[in-house]
């Protein structure tokens, strides 16, 4: 399919698309209830990546999450988002985001729901319209462009979520927990159907989870990070290649790869080494 | 089932008249029974049959069209005193959402006024009327819009701090200003809050402005039932007509905010209610 | 300091606008019969404090009766409701009804039923209110009890009567206390405007309108302050029961249809 991309242009020699660098944050500092969320993070994404943020609660990888997206500031470090600010990003809706809960507006249509993003970029009703179209047929809810929110079911409004986030074309996806709410079965579905749609679009997505088999399934590297004070403690590679399918969950490879990420998270826990995985990658 | 509700009381009624004392009872030495002479407590019939004859002796309109009349005098104040009131109530609630300042100094007086009776500065607003030179419904008008403005403010501040913190953060991701998130997020979040507010108002307006005609003679239903119920010892069946004459205010009132309601909130899901 | 940010607002706007209608009044040169400065009201007060209290007095024991007298009546039909559906489908349309009817039109024939020179018709208008608010309420509290805490008990093979005492009358005390929030003012403010359609010449209502039919708004706002502060007494009082039975519950007056009314 034609993508169009239209985040602003990275500038030479940056091509990557995150850029987190000695990032820290600390809620209510200096009050008796400070929070050391994160603690000089280090972080470095690029174009077509999929990143999974995986760790125990309180870890930050949410937080992290919201520093990429700007809804937080750092207290101290810098996050670049295509070689820009993460401010300077979300002033020009370089990336898209989904949340755990749908967080449709249940005053709108499915299709009003989509186009919601592009209202606010001012873009006309037609070409509005068009877009939505587009973005239903690629989660396949053609048949639900009238519907309300409420009668669709949990995956379904995942789906149109989904499609919200994705409906401006954004480079960059972030995605927190979105599938958390969903039974297995739809979850390991929808994971499917995620794979294909960033993979047609070429999209870099941030994704944050505590599924492991989730995060192994999704993604070409898992960070691996751990709380008091939230901060990474491990970078694993998944050559699980590019073509994953419902047969990748039953290969050995999957499974040993799980088992990796499992002991990292145990090894993050008790506090063993703290081992500094691949960092960045030269060129993709 | 709304009509065989009625049927029952009416029997109830008659019941009483039947069974009840003369002239009034005690029970424990209460006075509570009440009397059941035809000067009293006339029959159901007579109070249908009353609405037809003449208002006054020797006039030549029925009484349901006097008191027809006067309720929709009776409406059309509270339909502005609701229509002013909201107006009002809405921009409070938008500038006490936007100035956290403004929402903490203001709105303990807001909910404050829920509890004491405002009704008690209707004379207040006569008298600041009358010096206007205004004319006398216009404050009455304005005391039902003050009655009005208290609920409407509270329950849209509510709706309007009620979108999940995922929407506002939703917002947030896509830059959007304050006033387009009011437009986009926080308004048509608010619309399930402001209906109840709506229906506490209407029902406000309608009695604040009822009220205020006892006090100021204005000629509506509360006026009306005031004069016929003065006239009761000859004509007992005539305070019944406005009486019935404020009901059907009542109700209609009722009956636009609920006709509002079902347009505004025809795309929502339907409430689980009891 | 927490208590300082939550108070100190509503206190400084309440003290600018007090501070601004006296500039107004005696800037302006405001008459009396217009509109009294707040040191006209305050100096009406102290004059009259015995009257206000006696007043008070009357239309507060007119509000507490009917209070009373309609909890107790709305708590059980509530029973009433719960247990026998028919009688829920023919009541709850025509207490809705009711809702929207301002039946404070009814006083004048209730002081033709009764005699006018009692307060009889008065705490009557003020118990059919709180009647139908109770009512409405307590009965929803029976009837809406989660379905999970349903199947529990069936499970127990518990009798009606242990569900109704172990699972629906402890889930409906919230209930009833959002009811009486707003009954408790409620009732003050019935009682109260009962006293503007004839009677017996007493109460806060009546002495609001004699002083304004005088021109003297400084008494008249005098006894206004008494209205206001009775209906704030009867609102802490039953919020403040609230607080003291169940600690740990506090169903808001706010929530959309939430408590209601109708």
């Amino acid at each position: 399919m034609s993508e169009i991309r239209t985040g602003a242009p990275t500038p030479p020699g940056t091509n990557n698309v995150v850029a987190v660098d000695g990032a820290s944050m600390v809620f209510n500092e200096g009050r008796s209830n400070q929070v050391d969320a994160l603690c000089d993070i280090d972080l470095v994404i690029g174009p077509g990546e999929f990143v999974s943020l995986i760790g125990p609660s309180g870890c930050g990888k949410s937080t992290l999450l919201r520093l990429i997206a700007n809804l937080l500031s750092p207290t101290s470090g810098t996050v670049l988002v295509n070689g820009k600010s993460a401010h300077q990003a979300r002033l020009e809706q370089d990336y898209g985001m989904a949340f755990q809960q749908s967080g449709l507006f249940e005053w709108r249509s499915v299709e009003k729901n989509i186009e919601l993003p592009l209202e606010l970029k001012g873009w006309k009703k037609a070409d509005r319209r068009n877009r939505s179209r587009e973005m239903l047929e690629l989660v396949k809810l053609t048949d639900f462009t009238e519907h309300m929110p409420w009668q669709l079911s949990g995956g379904m409004q995942q789906r149109v979520a989904i499609a919200r986030a994705l409906a401006s074309h954004p480079a960059l996806l972030l995605m927190d927990e979105p599938f958390g709410a969903l039974d297995e079965m739809t979850r390991e579905h929808m994971q499917t159907e995620l794979l294909r749609i960033c993979a047609a679009a070429g999209t870099t997505v941030v994704f944050v989870t505590h599924s492991i088999p989730e995060a192994v399934y999704l993604s070409s590297r898992v960070v691996v990070m751990s709380p008091r004070p939230g901060r990474i403690t491990d970078i694993i590679d998944v050559p699980l290649g590019g073509d994953r399918s419902e047969g990748t969950r039953e290969d050995d490879t999957f499974y040993k790869l799980i088992t990796e990420v499992r002991e990292a998270l145990r090894a993050s826990e008790t506090g063993g080494p703290i081992v500094v995985g691949v960092r960045g990658i030269e060129d993709r | 089932m709304f009509l065989v509700s009625l049927v029952l009381v009416a029997s109830l009624w008659e019941l009483y008249k039947f069974l009840g004392p003369e002239d009034g009872g005690e029970i424990f030495g209460w006075p509570v029974l009440p009397r059941t002479g035809a000067r009293s407590m006339p029959h159901t019939w007579e109070m249908v049959q009353r609405l037809f004859d003449p208002e006054v002796r020797g006039n030549d309109r029925p009484i349901w069209f006097a008191v027809a009349g006067y309720a929709w005098y009776t409406f059309r104040m509270a339909l502005a005193g609701l229509i002013i009131g909201s107006v009002f109530g809405v921009a409070l609630a938008v500038v006490m959402s936007r100035f956290r300042v403004i929402e903490r100094g203001l709105l303990p007086y807001v909910i404050a006024s829920q509890t004491v009776p405002l009704i008690a500065l209707a004379p207040q607003f006569a008298a600041l009327g009358g010096n206007w030179d205004l004319p006398k419904w216009t404050w009455v008008a304005a005391l039902g819009a003050f009655l009005a403005f208290f609920p409407i403010a509270i329950s849209t501040l509510r709706g309007l701090s009620s979108p999940a913190p995922a929407s506002l953060e939703l917002m947030d991701s896509y830059a959007a200003g304050w006033w387009v998130t009011l437009r986009k997020l926080r308004f048509p979040s608010a619309v399930p809050y402001m209906v109840p507010g709506f229906k506490l108002a209407a029902t406000a307006a309608v009695i604040g402005v009822i009220v205020s005609e006892v006090s100021t003679g204005v000629r509506g239903v509360g006026f009306a039932a005031l004069t016929y119920a003065q006239a009761a010892t000859s004509d007992p069946a005539k305070v019944y007509a406005a009486v019935f004459g404020a009901a059907l205010l009542g109700l209609a009132m009722f009956g636009i905010v609920v006709a509002a309601e079902a347009v505004v909130m025809r795309n929502r899901p339907r409430d689980v209610a009891a | 300091m927490k208590f300082a940010r939550v108070v100190g607002p509503p206190v400084v706007v309440g003290a600018v606008l007090v501070g601004v209608w006296q500039l107004l009044v005696v800037g302006f040169d405001i008459q009396l019969y217009l509109l009294p400065a707040p040191s006209a009201i305050w100096s009406a007060l102290l004059d009259r404090v015995g009257a206000i209290w006696d007043a008070m007095y009357v239309t507060g024991t007119n509000a507490l009766i009917g209070l009373i007298a309609g909890t107790l009546f709305g708590i059980a039909m509530s029973f009433v409701l719960m247990r026998f559906q028919t009688m829920n489908e023919l009541v709850t349309p025509l207490a809705i009804a009711l809702n929207a009817i301002p039946i404070i039109v009814l006083v004048p024939v209730f002081n033709n039923m009764f005699s006018s020179t009692t307060e009889v018709p008065r705490r009557l208008m003020v118990t059919l209110i709180v009647f139908f608010i109770v009512m409405v309420n307590v009965a929803k509290g029976l009837r809406q009890v989660d379905a999970i805490h349903l199947e529990l008990m069936k499970s127990y093979a518990a009798t009606p009567r242990d569900i109704l005492v172990k699972t629906r009358i402890p889930n409906a005390v919230p209930y009833l206390f959002t009811a009486l929030k707003i009954a408790a003012p409620g009732a003050v403010i019935t009682a109260f405007v009962a006293e503007y359609f004839g009677g017996r010449q007493n109460g806060l209502g009546y002495s609001i309108t004699s002083n304004e039919a005088i021109s003297r708004t400084d008494a008249m706002w005098a006894y206004v302050v008494g209205a206001c502060v009775l209906g704030l007494v009867f609102y802490l009082v039953s919020a403040g029961l609230e607080k003291v039975t169940s600690p740990q519950q506090q169903v808001g007056g706010l929530a959309p249809g939430g408590a209601t009314t109708s």
